[in-house]
């Protein structure tokens, strides 16, 4: 779907970012993941009569630290209740961050070179979780729904843009770029897929050239970067055909179904226009001193953009394509410093980030796990020859399941002892001996019996050979026949 | 309620000593219990006589915790066998407002809508309670999520006056300030939000205070409007209500809005008279009463003078506007307070078809009127277009509060006046016109809005011969203060011969003809509760009570 | 009653929409003409000029409580869902949901 020239596309993001805690935000049951229902829960999360919240000191330095980051000013900040019914949400109100939020103002700066504007990004905490079911499995036309309160009170920044995003691929650039920096700040582990990051967009559309903002719709539902870019471009050709047909677009929330490939109108609520903010009177203001705002600026650490240039300037010439891709997805899923430290411990940069972005980031929560020095260790051993690709690919999936070892260590238990030169010579020596005919057409010129003996010595050695040591090998003894 | 055969005899035995056990001190009962002289078990089952000879007609409880507390006595007189401290309410019954949460037993707030709920926890005060030796007994009736004036808005039926069961015993601790005043129970809890506990202890002509904000945890207790809730004790005499506050306040990281700050050692300044103290009258809290309410306001404040204190008139204009920005603040914390009852985690649940129908049905069958019209008001109150006006405006009004209290704290170090406008009404005089209810705090809100410590105490009757409460009111942090003058008004009603007639005096300087019967089963001195968890007392300049009396029997 | 009512019936239906409250047409009347004399009595405070004071939201002026960062705990599963009107597979069970959250 291209966008129509005439139109131009208005998008403004808010995203629900939950914190890498171990507690939930106002009580210590565990920040977990995909536990059995209910097991995460206590009086607080589950809103029982006589509970009382108590703020979580780790949420609010995370939230600092995402301001800091994104250039905010980080002020004092007050609680509000956000009322409304709805069975996920276990005292029918959730406490959220109204006129008075933690961090105010701010940008974030994009790799294609453009800044988007941040308006906000506040505390809040998260709803439980139901499933609707019945036939369909969806919310329409479910006969009963099912919920579940281990995310209830999940510590949750929402982040909230000026409307400065123009096209779908600039909103996917952004969510990416911000979900880095999110993973980079170590705020949050940014997975869609576990919905630890959710996005909706506000879109409209006005006439090439306007100033004014069209009327916009608000979009649920994307989750998933793909999902964000196609419901951006189907709502805005939506709006576009409306506007063009009469003139008007009714300002409503929207869900974007994926398997349809189109936004439908959510049923709109009495109590979306009245929530009744107050103040959170089980709560007191939150006024971090000077000093505690200064300590999270300060674990701000490097941003997305440092980090690749961290990596680019360690590989010391221009990437190509495919290593900017290594580069890009390794700081995006938090593994350079992994990179990073596996080229102090002697591993040349280039296979690092083959095995970084290929073998670890595979199995992400392995890998942020793993020991650096092991994984640094390993690759070098693979550069020297010591092991083969297959080899080290082997050993690295060892360490990633123990979270750490002696690559060596493993390697000898596999039987992965590394050939020194003079017995792959040898070897190789006894397998041209062996094969005179094939010898003699291969130093005439027959190529592709590089292959023959390459697979003859493989066997010899039971695989431990490397095929790039066996070529070079043949060509030494080829020419020197 | 259990009553099996010993229920049965003890009740036999607690007729025959009815007069002691209704006037017995919580003081006198822990010392004898530490000492051994008395089973807590005994205790208990004197307590439960008593409430199955009298709770019947008064309806003070909505459940007895029969079993609970027998058990929980026969551990401690153990412990005392055993030689361990059982701590310093050691076998002292409490009745608890049944909007307190007590692990396993029903915890109702006198509402449908959370009928036969248990809650999986133990409010702090109740935590505290146990672990100072005190007996959870029962839970008392209250208006409906602390709604009310009168105990009348119970789901179970109103609780009757301890003296004349046609009039009603105020509210909405109505519950407990009955079993304290009837001589159930000796002490009681309840909370106060606009006046539930001084209220009812002014009506039931028993002592009962409301503490700084944040000086007693919040944690358990079922909010009603969480910035005015507060957690305060319900007791005979001033010395068992300092008792029974020492052991609930302190600060509680359960609770944010829980004051960092120690339990205020009230006990200790129970005898320190009030000479030199400067003892300010509101005018707002005595002109606005009946006369014969008035009339023994002024009594009191001559017998301060009297005993040495600095009386003066104050007119503090503010107060006016504390009953209407008391009524826009609670609903509205209260409308958001009670979401939460929506039929889908515990309590009622009403079916529909789909579930915003089954919430409605649910809150619809749930909720009596007094506590649907709160919810409203307050949903109003916040509701878009009106929230600067109403909520916002009574926010400032409670700033003006603030300041006006204060600017009256620097001219003088207590306030005074009455509890409650008049004495206890008779039940169903004010259920028509919820705004004539609503009146029944007037004296009593102010406090909760400053967030400022009161108490009240009986102060001789009325006309109509039933009790008034004068109301002492202090700076923020200064219970010491508070219950200093609070002891002295209740040795001069005393003196008088028109305290509450269970009231026992906070001091043994009173002649003997007033000392209470139960006196000659009470060795231990009442000045001095907790002599025992304080080693050196403070002495005090009180002329009467020289050091040589510590401990010794009269 | 001393103004004309300052709220209306269709008022006190919206906010009792609002609180999911259900009133037949004789509650309404009732809870109208009550609540109209609640909030005309609060019109000393609506009337009052508060500008340039501040709100005061909290009785005492306490700031920055927070607990550390570490695991308790909780309530057990059996014994949270004992207490629920309805219960599947580990989940509170309630009917079914119109609309999505809003």
């Amino acid at each position: 779907m291209s966008a129509d020239p005439g139109w131009e596309t208005v998008v403004g993001l808010e995203v629900h970012c939950e914190l890498k805690t171990r507690t939930k935000l106002f009580c210590s049951c565990l920040n977990a993941f995909g536990d059995d229902p209910n097991t995460n829960v206590c009086s607080v999360c589950l809103g029982l009569p006589g509970s009382l919240p108590v703020l979580n000191v780790n949420a609010v330095e995370l939230a600092m630290r995402i301001g800091a980051a994104l250039h905010c000013e980080v002020r004092p900040s007050v609680f509000h209740r956000k009322n409304y019914f709805y069975p996920d949400m276990p005292k029918d109100y959730q406490i959220s961050q109204y006129d008075e939020p933690i961090n105010v103002g701010g940008w974030l700066d994009l790799p294609d070179g453009s800044r988007v504007g941040i308006v906000r990004a506040h505390l809040e905490e998260d709803t439980g979780k139901t499933t609707h079911q019945g036939e369909t499995g969806r919310i329409h036309g479910a006969d009963y729904a099912l919920v579940d309160y281990n995310r209830a009170g999940i510590p949750l920044v929402e982040i909230v843009s000026e409307p400065d995003i123009r096209s779908a691929a600039q909103a996917r650039l952004y969510v990416t770029e911000l979900r880095a920096l999110l993973v980079a700040t170590g705020a949050s582990d940014g997975r869609m897929e576990e919905g630890s990051l959710r996005v909706d967009a506000n879109v409209s559309v006005r006439r090439a050239g306007a100033r004014a903002y069209g009327t916009r719709c608000e979009v649920k539902n994307l989750n998933s970067l793909r999902s964000l870019g196609r419901a951006i471009d189907h709502e805005a050709a939506r709006q576009v055909s409306l506007l063009e047909a009469t003139g008007t677009v009714v300002q409503e929330t929207r869900h974007w179904d994926e398997s349809a490939g189109r936004t439908i109108p959510l049923r709109s609520k009495e109590e979306a226009f009245d929530y009744r903010y107050f103040p959170e009177p089980d709560l007191v203001p939150l006024a971090p001193d000077d000093e505690w705002r200064a300590r999270a600026a300060d674990a701000v650490g490097m941003l997305p953009s440092a980090r690749r240039e961290r990596l680019v300037l360690l590989l010391d010439k221009d990437p190509t394509p495919q290593q900017a891709e290594q580069i890009r997805v390794l700081v995006g899923q938090g593994l350079d410093d992994m990179v990073v430290a596996a080229t102090a411990h002697g591993a040349p940069i280039d296979l690092a980030l083959v095995r970084a972005a290929n073998e670890l980031a595979a199995d992400l929560d392995a890998a942020l796990a793993l020991d650096p020095a092991a994984f640094g260790a390993l690759v070098r051993m693979e550069a020297q020859g010591d092991l083969t690709a297959t080899q080290s690919k082997a050993v690295l999936a060892a360490l990633l399941t123990a979270g750490g070892g002696d690559p060596a260590a493993i390697a000898a238990e596999k039987g992965f002892e590394a050939l020194s030169e003079s017995s792959l010579a040898a070897v190789v020596q006894e397998t041209v001996e062996a094969h005179p005919d094939e010898w003699s057409r291969f130093c005439a010129g027959e190529e592709k019996l590089a292959g023959f003996f390459t697979g003859q010595v493989m066997r010899a050695t039971s695989g431990k050979a490397d095929g790039k040591a066996i070529a070079a090998e043949l060509a030494r003894l080829k020419n020197a026949t | 309620m259990s009553s099996g055969g010993s229920a049965s005899s003890a009740r036999g035995s607690a007729s025959s000593a009815g007069s002691a056990w209704e006037s017995a001190s919580a003081v006198a009962i822990a010392s004898q219990v530490r000492r051994g002289e008395r089973t807590a078990r005994s205790i208990v089952e004197a307590a439960l006589a008593a409430i199955s000879a009298r709770d019947p007609e008064l309806h003070a409880f909505l459940h007895v915790a029969a079993d609970e507390a027998r058990s929980a006595a026969d551990a401690l007189d153990d412990a005392v066998r055993a030689g361990r401290d059982p701590g310093p309410l050691a076998g002292v019954p409490v009745a608890l407002k049944d909007n307190l949460c007590t692990r396993g037993i029903p915890t109702t707030c006198a509402s449908r809508i959370l009928g036969g709920w248990r809650p999986p926890y133990d409010a702090t005060v109740v935590t505290r309670l146990r672990e100072a030796g005190g007996i959870v007994i029962g839970k008392t009736n209250l208006d409906e999520f602390a709604m009310g004036s009168s105990t009348e808005n119970s789901c179970a039926g109103p609780t009757r006056h301890p003296t004349d069961p046609t009039r009603v015993p105020g509210g909405s601790s109505g519950g407990s300030a009955a079993a304290v005043g009837a001589g159930l129970v000796p002490l009681g809890l309840g909370s106060d939000t606009g006046g539930s506990v001084r209220q009812p202890a002014a009506l039931c002509g028993t002592v009962g205070m409301k503490p700084t904000y944040g000086t007693v945890s919040r944690y358990g207790l079922v909010a009603f409007a969480s910035s005015l809730d507060q957690i305060g004790p319900l007791a005979r005499s001033v010395a068992d209500a300092a008792l029974l506050l020492e052991v609930i306040a302190g600060h509680d990281p359960r609770d944010s809005t829980s004051l960092d700050r120690p339990a205020p050692r009230v006990s200790r300044s129970l005898d320190a008279g009030v000479a030199g103290l400067r003892v300010g009258v509101v005018a707002e809290l005595v002109d606005d009463t009946a006369p014969d309410v008035a009339r023994r306001v002024r009594e009191a404040a001559d017998e301060l003078a009297r005993a040495g204190a600095l009386v003066e008139d104050v007119a503090v204009p503010e107060m006016r506007f504390g009953l209407s920005a008391y009524y826009l603040i609670a609903p509205a914390e209260a409308s958001s307070n009670l979401a939460r009852y929506d039929g889908v985690r515990y309590g009622l649940r009403v079916d529909a078809p789909d579930v915003e129908a089954m919430n409605t049905a649910t809150r619809t069958a749930g909720f009596g009127p007094e506590v649907k019209r709160r919810i409203m008001l307050g949903t109003y109150a916040l509701s878009a277009g009106y929230y600067d006006a109403y909520y916002g405006k009574a926010q400032r009004v409670r700033t003006l509060m603030i300041r006006a209290f204060e600017r009256a704290y620097e001219r003088f170090d207590v306030l005074l006046g009455a509890t409650a406008p008049t004495t206890a009404f008779a039940l169903g005089e004010r259920t028509a016109d919820p705004l004539t209810m609503y009146m029944s705090d007037v004296c009593t809100i102010p406090s909760n809005l400053s967030g400022h410590p009161a108490i009240s105490v009986p102060f001789g009757a009325g006309d109509d011969g039933l009790p008034v409460g004068v109301q002492v009111l202090a700076p923020a942090l200064c219970e010491e203060r508070m219950f200093q003058v609070a002891a002295a008004l209740e040795r001069a009603a005393a003196s008088r011969g028109n305290g509450s007639p269970t009231t026992e005096p906070a001091s043994t300087a009173q002649p003997a003809s007033t000392a209470q019967p139960a006196s000659t089963t009470e060795p231990a001195s009442t000045t001095e509760p907790a002599s025992t968890t304080e080693p050196a007392s403070t002495t005090e300049p009180a002329s009467t009570t020289g050091p040589g009396e510590r401990g010794r029997g009269r | 009653m001393n103004d004309p009512e300052p709220l209306s019936r269709e008022e006190v239906a919206h906010v009792a929409g609002l609180a999911r409250l259900a009133l037949t047409t004789d509650e309404l009347d009732m809870f109208t003409g009550q609540l109209a004399r609640v909030i005309d009595h609060a019109r000393d405070v609506a009337a009052l000029d508060v500008a340039g004071v501040p709100p005061t939201a909290h009785p005492l002026p306490v700031r920055n409580v927070y607990r550390p960062d570490e695991p308790r705990r909780g309530l057990e599963r059996d014994e949270v869902l004992a207490e629920a009107p309805e219960v599947e597979d580990g989940r509170f069970k309630v009917p079914r949901i119109v609309g999505e959250a809003p």
